[in-house]
């Protein structure tokens, strides 16, 4: 069947049109629009109703007129060619290329939707990923096929982190084939180009696939691009096993164009205008990523969002932590105290972390050691908080030694360099290192077992060395 | 019944999951019908005229006006039968094991059309009646064995009595007729396959009162905020204070004798690991695995919307058929908000007038009516059997706030709430169940039963512990203003032992082999040693016992260690009640004078 065209639009209002008398439309099918001077843009059906059918424009209805201006219904939903000689090259927030380089010749042609993962089917992320930053290798684990987002706000250094972690993440298991599948919406060229030129100068940039969706782009285009990214990473993890890391940022951009077309669609608006649906939708996205039964690849999703005025609770993050497997919040308090990276312990977390830890994987003690950091930290922050109004002379002896951990603790074991790169053992030693300062009886979160192995050997050495220093 | 004349319509307007379709006159609500050419699963949910719109169960990307919509004249209904233990469905009861042989493919296709129940596997069905015997409906025909724990009890369908006439014993499909009732001349051939539809609550005879507790293994849950047999709990909490694993650890150690675990618009890694994990570990009361006495049914984000809605319920009635044979089921509902999230958002396509915060106006009582259907009760059938369903959902509060709608209309109908306190799951304090917001209406009753039937310490030690915890939050107020020296050496000891009943009791760890569960013989020897060294301690202080020697006592460290005992070994608590009394004998000072040790 010969596509259709149309002269009927009736209607536009926003990024959305009204295209009057169509027959034979589908859902969601993609739209060809083109217009009087030649330029063409794409679309799709929102929705329809008998013979009319409302278009959402993605490079936004500016120039589009209702006389000239003609709509054809291409009768599939927007597909995305695929092969792998995507690595290495950069693409606008559409998948068209913008680097210069030849037009890519599929190997496949995806539907950008893509499906959900039957339950059944996937398999449990277990494998640990060493990102060489102590705050999630040690207390927040990440592990293949997790999707852990980076809270974060505006003037914290999130996007340095990003580039961290996607050019130290590794497996201790070994090396295997790695990409990296980087979506940005919305974010500045300055944002972007740092993002490039780091992959690029670390060599990374072979390995990684650029979706780049800018601030002065069209806002609607942003729905697509992270379905894009994952349509690509999908595509690498499960038909060619690679395992894929997909950074998005920034998600609070994506969900400021989706409040536009709800808005656009008359439709109730959730709490603070967002659509209803934004959970579903953001669910959607998130849960592409995993691990399936059977394939080696994974997809371990990495989304960044600014929480608007650091507020938790806002929609987006609130939503988002609902959905993702915990979350890695920065702290403007440490930024300010020139911490990197500024990773607030307390509210972090890896949901996924107990399969990927302890014996085998990383070590043993390492579940303990976590539990004991967190309490010891959580502890030492709340004794800090009391000398503050009281003076530190009204704190328990303990509690003062837990108030100097909490110090000791953020500056060496939160702080580390951009390119320090430690690895999981260092961590872990770091860790011990670290409680020596604290009564061994109120080490009530690690077994007898580990405290033996682990601390009294480095208690010995350090009261060995205070005679030392005494003599 | 008079045969149904087949109603077929045509799509006229499709949006999101919405489908309106003309030509449906005579189309009853609530009917499932099949929408387009793959034959997409759908509900009615509003007759207007001709037109019906329909809530579509599958993704509509693709569908187009005009193609064809075709009811079936039933509503949404489960298969009733011996095979759903061990299973894993998806939100309208399709199992996912054969979703994707089916679809050929490890992600979910549209239209596909597999059977709830296993036609072709044979059970051995052992009759319990003979012919010649008068059942009424509820009476148990016989029994398969349906996974080694669960003996699945086949019952007379709902409308059916009369004298029996055939029994077949042996190796059956669950298509077969197994029994044939006579009813004064009209034959009723019973198969093991029944059906019943979702939305309508199954009878039950009598309704008892909720007073046998359901225990958990989880302390802070078990001895502080108990939840009864029958009853119903709600846990609200921000993400990230634990919901899921305070849902999983039910799932695990509930004393249940079946589960059904619901993971309703949450994540799919969590349902895999539910999957993977539950046959592994083995259930304290029958030393076999978990699977044998669960069943799943997983509806993850991103699947489509309105399956998430009808999830619920058929989980509620997959518990029901449970109930009905007798048995203790334990229903977990991960999360209800999503199921709320998933009435909102048809409630706005249907263009519906909107309550609070776009929540429809009748949020309340579907809520209401669907908790309603828990309860301890007397089944029917003539043997007078005793079943319940306790309901336990979660409710995800956007941004932790409880006012909002679904936490709100979940409090007024449940008995039982375990709040959430995101400060103590960042202190890692597990389950994060604040003990001071908390609250269980069935402690009074369930008191009782453990006064007679455990310890009749039981309730005195529940109520000090509690009262310490209390106290405890008052005096922080105090040294939060002017510092801990200002406590008397009495409110010192309350202090420490408030806070050995935070760290040593009430804290757990779900992920440590031995803690993770604690039955009630351990948690009562547990408190009564912490609760008795309180006692100790203070008439200890009041006869000049230094409180720096007190508070460091070595046997404390025993008794923060306490919660890693097993089972086996719990007797050991009890010995160290005298090593209390000894160290504690050796600081009191004898007539006045500091003794030496």
């Amino acid at each position: 069947m010969l596509p259709r065209e149309y002269r009927t639009i009736s209607n536009i209002s926003g990024p959305l049109m009204m295209v009057e008398k169509t027959k034979d439309v589908r859902y969601d099918e993609l739209v060809e629009i083109s217009l009087s001077n030649g330029e063409k843009r794409r679309g799709r059906v929102l929705e329809i109703e008998s013979d009319r059918a409302l278009v959402q424009v993605f490079e936004g209805t500016s120039g589009i007129e209702n006389e000239e201006t003609k709509v054809r219904f291409l009768g599939k939903v927007l597909t995305l060619p695929v092969s792998k000689d995507m690595l290495g090259r950069v693409f606008n927030g559409r998948g068209e290329p913008i680097d210069g380089g030849a037009q890519l010749i599929a190997e496949q042609n995806l539907d950008i939707n893509g499906m959900p993962m039957n339950p059944f089917s996937r398999d449990y992320p277990s494998e640990f990923i060493q990102t060489g930053i102590s705050t999630i290798d040690g207390l927040n684990p990440m592990v293949r096929g997790q999707k852990l987002p980076i809270f974060s706000a505006s003037g914290l250094p999130h996007n340095r982190m990003a580039a961290q972690i996607a050019r130290q993440a590794t497996v201790i298991s070994g090396h295997e084939d790695f990409a990296v599948v980087f979506a940005a919406m919305g974010i500045t060229f300055e944002e972007a180009s740092f993002f490039m030129e780091d992959f690029r100068r670390t060599g990374a940039l072979q390995r990684t696939v650029l979706y780049i969706n800018l601030a002065d782009d069209p806002a609607i285009e942003r729905i697509s691009t992270p379905r894009i990214a994952l349509t690509a990473a999908e595509y690498l993890a499960f038909e060619c096993n690679m395992h894929v890391v997909v950074i998005l940022t920034d998600l609070t951009n994506y969900c400021e164009a989706l409040r536009e077309i709800s808005a656009a669609r008359k439709e109730v608006p959730g709490r603070r205008g967002y659509p209803g649906y934004l959970y579903t939708d953001l669910a959607t996205m998130y849960e592409r990523a995993g691990r399936l039964k059977g394939k080696s690849g994974s997809i371990t999703q990495i989304p960044i969002l600014t929480m608007p005025e650091d507020d938790k609770t806002h929609p987006i993050p609130d939503l988002t932590g609902y959905i993702t497997e915990g979350q890695i919040i920065l702290s403007r308090s440490l930024h300010r105290q020139g911490i990197y990276p500024p990773v607030d312990v307390m509210p972090s977390l890896s949901r996924l972390k107990d399969k990927g830890i302890g014996k085998d994987k990383t070590r043993e003690d390492h579940a303990d050691l976590m539990n004991q950091l967190f309490a010891a930290y959580a502890r030492g922050k709340e004794a800090k908080e009391l000398a503050v109004i009281l003076g530190e002379g009204a704190l328990s002896e303990e509690d003062k030694a837990f108030a100097n951990f909490s110090t000791v603790f953020e500056d060496k074991y939160v702080r580390q360099g951009e390119y320090e790169n430690r690895t999981i053992k260092g961590t872990l030693e770091l860790g011990w290192d670290l409680l020596t300062m604290i009564p061994v009886k109120e080490l009530k979160r690690i077994r007898d077992a580990y405290i033996e192995k682990y601390l009294n050997p480095l208690l010995a050495e350090k009261k060995a060395k205070a005679e030392k220093a005494a003599n | 019944m008079p045969e149904k004349k087949e109603i077929k319509g045509v799509i006229e307007r499709i949006s999101g999951s919405l489908v309106i379709a003309g030509g449906m006159e005579g189309a009853s609500m609530q009917d499932v019908v099949h929408i387009g050419k793959e034959g997409l699963v759908g509900e009615i949910l509003e007759v207007n005229g001709d037109k019906a719109s329909i809530q579509v169960y599958e993704e509509t990307s693709g569908l187009m006006p005009g193609e064809p919509v075709v009811s079936t004249g039933e509503p949404l209904s489960v298969e009733l039968g011996p095979g759903i233990i061990e299973q894993f469905y998806d939100g309208i009861q399709r199992p996912l094991e054969l979703i994707e042989k089916a679809a050929k493919s490890p992600y979910i296709s549209r239209g596909i059309s597999v059977p709830a129940i296993d036609r072709s596997k044979k059970w051995n069905f052992e009759p319990k009646v003979k012919a010649g015997d008068e059942v009424i409906a509820g009476d148990i025909l016989g029994v398969v064995q349906e996974t080694v724990v669960v003996e699945h009890r086949i019952m007379v369908p709902f409308g059916i009595k009369g004298k029996v006439t055939k029994i077949e014993k042996g190796e059956h499909t669950v298509e077969d007729v197994i029994a044939v009732i006579d009813d004064n001349g009209t034959k009723h051939e019973v198969k093991m396959l029944q059906r019943w539809p979702v939305r309508k609550p199954r009878p039950v005879k009598t309704r008892l009162a909720p007073n046998v507790p359901m225990t958990t293994g989880q302390r802070v849950v078990d001895a502080f905020f108990p939840v009864a047999l029958g009853g119903t709990a709600c846990v609200p909490g921000p993400f990230g204070s634990g919901k899921t694993v305070i849902q999983h650890q039910f799932a695990k150690w509930a004393q249940a004798q079946i589960v059904v675990y619901v993971g309703c618009g949450e994540r799919g890694n969590e349902m895999t690991d539910v999957l993977l994990e539950f046959p592994e570990l083995d259930d304290p009361q029958t030393g076999q695995p978990l699977m044998k006495r669960t069943t799943l049914i997983a509806n993850t984000s991103n699947m489509p919307v309105a399956a998430r809605e009808a999830s619920v319920y058929t989980a509620i009635t997959l518990a029901e058929y449970y109930r009905d044979m007798g048995y203790s089921v334990a229903l977990m509902a991960d999360s209800t908000s999503r199921w709320a999230a998933a009435l909102r958002e048809m409630s706005g396509r249907l263009e519906e007038m909107p309550g609070e915060e776009g929540y429809p106006a009748y949020l309340g009582t579907r809520l209401a009516s669907f908790y309603e259907r828990a309860g301890r009760c007397i089944v029917n059938g003539k043997d007078g059997r005793e079943g319940s369903i306790t309901v336990i959902g979660a409710v995800s509060p956007p941004g932790g706030d409880l006012s909002e709608p679904v936490t709100q209309n979940t409090l007024r109908v449940t008995k039982v709430f375990w709040g959430l306190d995101a400060n103590l799951a960042y202190q890692r304090h597990f389950p994060a169940i604040n003990w001071l917001s908390s609250y269980s209406l069935y402690t009074d009753r369930l008191d009782a039963y453990w006064d007679e039937k455990f310890d009749d310490q039981w309730s005195g030690l529940r109520v000090e512990a509690m009262g310490l915890l209390e106290q405890e939050s008052q005096l922080n107020e105090i040294v939060r203003l002017v510092g801990i020296d200002a406590l008397s050496r009495d409110e010192r000891m309350v202090m420490e032992t408030a806070k050995s009943l935070r760290e040593d009791f009430l804290h757990q760890n779900a992920f440590h082999e031995i803690d993770t569960y604690a039955s009630m013989d351990k948690q009562f020897k547990m408190l009564r040693t912490i609760v008795n060294f309180h006692h100790a301690g203070l008439d200890a202080l009041h006869k000049g016992a230094p409180m720096n020697k007190l508070f460091n006592l070595p046997v404390r460290e025993q008794i923060a260690r306490m919660r890693y005992l097993e089972e086996k070994d719990i007797a050991q608590i009890d010995k160290l009640e005298d090593t209390i009394k000894e160290q504690i004998q050796a600081i009191i000072p004898v007539g006045g004078e500091h003794d030496a040790a």
